[in-house]
């Protein structure tokens, strides 16, 4: 989610990760993954995790309709706001409530894919867990991460992983896409300017 | 009695002087006078003399509500605040209506011996504004009131007030009103404008204020007596009384510090310390006011002193009690808002703080007279104050029994050094002195 | 924003992030499970010195809906009608540890006491004092009109494209008691800042001395306005039949002659434009300000006002209770 991009500048020893056309290769093979993994994706729901995982969860979608176009898009994908499901509202600034948009057929028996673009501490998927919860009953949960940096506070594991990246705590991962960002990059940088942020 | 010697200080901000007090006397005021034997010294240097002050509109509490104020703790304020006489208004428990009620205040002033109490008598029984009090029997007692006033409620039925005003002819009295329309004030919570409209609090307008003075100054030309308007504070006030004056009516006003100085734009916080009444009004009432004290169409300043216990105020607004402390803070606010500004000088502060208070509640004659000039021979009520101090309100370290002043906090300059009365300090060094117990006898 | 107060205390965008947070909640109560664990562990008190079932019913539900803890204290009863002082009560309160307290109060200003006298620390929200301020109904009323007059089907209740804006260039008329009035003071403070152009209508009795300097224009002549503005919004305040009979002879002669000079009949419903939608805070007093044909018409989103009251009022615990206390937040 949200991260400072004057973090990087300041650090001065930010090195790049993953690249825009590696971040599409890991894309293309998560979307084939899901297909794999559930028979198809006809039962396939797609929920992007703001900020960023949104964004991939529509590439994802789009990826998917590639290879099964008879797919509805308007099925496909969606968006779950976790705010008022997180556990640490109270530490910082009261945060804005973003939308939650659930494609047109529900959730229920679905195989729901949640999609978030750092996989850490895994309380932003346990929040996402509670907020599909009050959604409906999905047939499966499975959960997508272009990046897994470690360091699980929870017992939550990814199902689908673009890069698995090891990490020092105090370093700091951040996804840049072009929706947003203005270029695709995944960078991380050291020196300890930031707490762990999960 | 001891003699005291006051050096160097500046009678009404003249040229300084010292000045002698003798025997509860003015001994001499002069440049050459030399330190009679046994005199204590007092250093007046750089501090302005005036005639000791009187208040015509003080609330002392007692009897009835002695956990706001006694005449004990009221007078001592008064005293710190340089006062060497006040008026105690007459909504007691029980009122001040009869010849017994008054002389218990008058006796417990006398005790007390902080400044002369003259009691005020109510107009009405019980201040139910349907019977006359005794009015005569209360101005041949001990306590010998002239001013009579159901302050706190207005004498609202016409025939009712000029009865009373034509009846106190008889001695010399004078009725004291607090000129409130009831039927326009129902419920009412502050001044009626634009910030009542804004706050939601029930408006007192200034109609209901100036539509009894109308009604009152044209009475008292009738039937030839005196009216005194208790605390004006608003603009059409000002008008009305100096047209009254002008066609000759024997009407006096007062204003009180509070509305001098602060306006309805301080309950915009819903702080209950800033609700009295009449409310605080308008700037331009502020502004009004001061003109008509510098013009003389307002002839004093009294304090209407109105203590409360802190519960009274602890509250919401529409809850509290209307009222503010102010006698030890009255000379300040008026040096600040008519003395520093250039408006009047310190001879004008003892004309409307001393002079003409004594003389509209005529106790300005006689062996006890107050209000007198700073002349050899006059009793020696004297107040010393140093216009140059500046020191910030805390009502906490006040002497009066209650901490309802709305000025807490403010900075205000001029602090009362020493009050004398008949030659004896209540006050020096700016605290209170507790006279010694053969003196008080 | 530490307490709600008054709608004069928020600055535009403060107003436009309550109204987007509650298009938010809006969008959760119409799931099956509507409950949010978002305030779990936090206790908020109801505490109404002044009847108002609907009004203490809407905070409440808000609140549940939020996963918070609900104490209801009604001075009806308890100690407070028999004596006990607003502080004491306050003390009380903190004792509990109230994490927000949300206040209805006959005084003008209370709410406001309670915030800063220092006798609690948690946030306060106005429910309505005296005839100052109802913030939270003249929230909801904004994000009624947000959502049929700035969505993108005008006239249509339809929250796709409110999110982030505010009600510039819209005019709203609100007609009758104006002088007793909370909601109409809230009402114009938040719709000035929100940038709609306010006309108030009302018998001269009727309006408050000191009206002139309020941010809207004022007009005694209702037909006039209705024919001129042609408002978007035209919003009836309740009239109280006890203002017929009080000091001074009642502030206007008869019912009769109210509703046939201010009240909204089917003649006056004519004379609207197509998109514009009649509102009133209740509860209506239908055949004096309001005909139950006005009441009733497709136009009346009276209905709809009070649903929206619990999202705004989830809208408004959420950005005082989630964040750290004393945050500068949205």
């Amino acid at each position: 989610m949200g991260s400072d991009p004057a973090v990087s500048a300041d650090a001065g020893i930010t090195r790049g990760v993953l690249t825009s056309a590696e971040i599409d290769r890991a894309l293309t093979r998560i979307a084939y993954e899901i297909l794999e993994r559930n028979k198809g994706g006809a039962q396939v729901v797609l929920l992007g995790i703001p900020t960023r995982g949104v964004y991939l969860a529509d590439r994802l979608a789009r990826k998917i309709l590639a290879v099964e176009p008879e797919l509805a898009p308007e099925g496909l994908v969606g968006r779950v706001d976790i705010t008022m499901y997180r556990d640490d509202l109270q530490r910082g600034p009261v945060r804005a409530v973003g939308s939650t948009q659930i494609p047109v057929n529900g959730v229920d028996g679905k195989s729901v894919v949640l999609v978030d673009d750092v996989l850490f501490s895994g309380r932003t998927v346990r929040a996402a867990l509670d907020a599909i919860t009050d959604l409906g009953r999905p047939h499966t949960v499975q959960l997508a991460a272009l990046v897994d940096r470690g360091h699980r506070r929870l017992p939550i594991r990814p199902d689908f992983v673009g890069k698995n990246l090891p990490t020092a705590l105090d370093e700091r991962v951040k996804v840049n896409l072009a929706e947003i960002d203005g270029a695709d990059s995944v960078t991380i940088s050291h020196g300890g300017t930031t707490e762990a942020r999960r | 009695m001891t003699s005291y010697f006051i050096a160097g200080a500046s009678p009404l901000g003249g040229e300084p002087m010292n000045i002698v007090l003798t025997d509860g006397l003015i001994a001499g005021i002069g440049d050459d006078l030399a330190v009679p034997g046994g005199a204590a010294v007092v250093d007046g240097a750089g501090l302005v003399a005036l005639p000791g002050l009187v208040d015509l509109h003080t609330h002392l509490r007692e009897p009835g509500r002695e956990d706001a104020e006694t005449v004990a703790s009221g007078t001592r304020a008064a005293a710190a605040g340089g006062f060497t006489a006040v008026f105690a208004m007459a909504n007691t428990s029980p009122v001040q209506d009869t010849a017994g009620v008054v002389e218990q205040v008058w006796r417990l002033g006398h005790q007390a011996g902080w400044a002369d109490v003259f009691p005020i008598g109510a107009v009405s029984v019980g201040l139910g504004g349907e019977h006359l009090a005794e009015l005569g029997a209360m101005a041949d007692s001990a306590a010998r009131v002239r001013v009579f006033s159901d302050d706190g409620k207005c004498v609202w039925d016409p025939v009712l007030m000029r009865r009373a005003l034509e009846y106190v002819k008889a001695f010399d009295g004078v009725i004291a009103q607090h000129a409130q329309e009831p039927r326009l004030t129902d419920g009412a919570q502050m001044n009626e404008g634009v910030v009542s409209a804004e706050i939601g609090l029930a408006g007192w307008p200034a109609v209901a204020e100036e539509a009894i003075i109308a009604r009152d100054v044209l009475l008292a030309q009738h039937v030839g007596s005196r009216l005194h308007v208790c605390h004006l504070s608003t603009a059409g006030s000002v008008d009305l009384v100096r047209w009254a004056k002008a066609r000759g009516v024997e009407v006096t006003a007062e204003v009180t510090p509070h509305h001098l100085l602060l306006t309805d734009e301080y309950a915009r916080g819903y702080d209950p310390v800033f609700k009295v009444n009449p409310p605080l009004r308008t700037a331009e009432d502020v502004e009004a006011v001061r003109a008509g004290l510098v013009d003389g169409t307002i002839d004093i300043v009294a304090t209407d002193h109105a203590p409360h216990p802190r519960e009274d105020k602890d509250c919401e607004w529409a809850a509290a009690a209307f009222g503010m402390t102010g006698l030890e803070t009255a000379l300040s606010v008026v040096q600040q808002t008519m003395v520093d500004t250039g408006r009047m000088s310190w001879a004008d502060v003892a004309r409307v703080m001393s002079a003409a208070p004594a003389r509209i509640g005529r106790v300005s004659t006689g062996p006890r007279a107050q209000g007198r000039p700073l002349a050899a021979g006059e009793p020696a009520n004297v107040t010393l104050v140093d216009p140059a101090a500046r020191a910030t309100v805390d009502p906490g370290r006040q002497q009066t029994a209650s901490p309802n002043s709305p000025l807490r906090g403010l900075s205000l300059p001029g602090r009362v050094v020493a009050t004398f009365l008949r030659g004896r300090p209540t006050v020096l060094d700016g605290r209170p002195r507790q006279a010694d117990a053969q003196e008080v006898r | 924003m530490k307490h709600l107060l008054s709608t004069a205390d928020l600055s535009r965008s403060e107003a436009v992030t309550i109204l987007d947070t509650a298009a938010q909640m809006a969008a959760t109560q119409e799931r099956a499970v509507k409950k949010l664990p978002t305030l779990r562990g936090r206790t908020v008190v109801n505490l109404f010195f002044e009847d108002s079932t609907r009004t203490r019913i809407s905070f409440e539900t808000a609140a549940k809906r939020l996963s918070a803890d609900v104490i209801n204290f009604s001075a009806k009863g308890s100690s407070v009608s028999k004596g006990e002082s607003l502080k004491d009560t306050a003390l009380t309160l903190k004792a509990m540890g109230a994490d927000a307290v949300i206040i209805r109060h006959q005084a003008s200003g209370a709410p406001h006491t309670l915030a800063h006298a220092g006798w609690l620390d948690a946030p306060v929200i106005n429910a309505g004092d005296g005839t100052h301020q109802h913030p939270t109904q003249a929230l909801l009323d904004a994000y009624t009109m947000r959502r049929h007059l700035k969505g993108e089907v005008r006239g249509a209740a339809d929250s796709k494209g409110v999110i982030g804006r505010d009600l510039s260039g819209l005019s709203v008329v609100l007609v009758g008691d104006v002088l007793h009035s909370r909601v109409a003071r809230a009402n114009v403070a938040l719709l000035h800042t929100l940038g709609a152009q306010v006309t108030l209508v009302a018998p001269p009795t009727l309006l408050p001395v000191g009206v002139d300097v309020w941010p809207c224009a004022v007009s005694y002549d209702l037909d006039a306005v209705l024919r001129e503005h042609q408002p978007d919004a035209l919003m009836m305040l309740r009239v109280q039949r006890e203002r017929m009979s009080s000091a001074g002879g009642g502030f206007f002669p008869s019912p009769l002659e109210y509703s046939r000079l201010y009240g909204l009949d089917q003649r006056r419903l004519d004379m609207l434009p197509g998109h514009a939608i009649v509102m009133h805070p209740g509860p209506m007093n239908r055949g004096l300000e309001i005909s139950a044909q006005a009441a009733d018409s497709p136009r009346s989103v009276i209905v709809e006002q009070v649903a929206n009251g619990v999202a705004v009022r989830m809208a408004v615990l959420y950005l005082l209770l989630a964040g750290t206390s004393g945050t500068e937040g949205a």
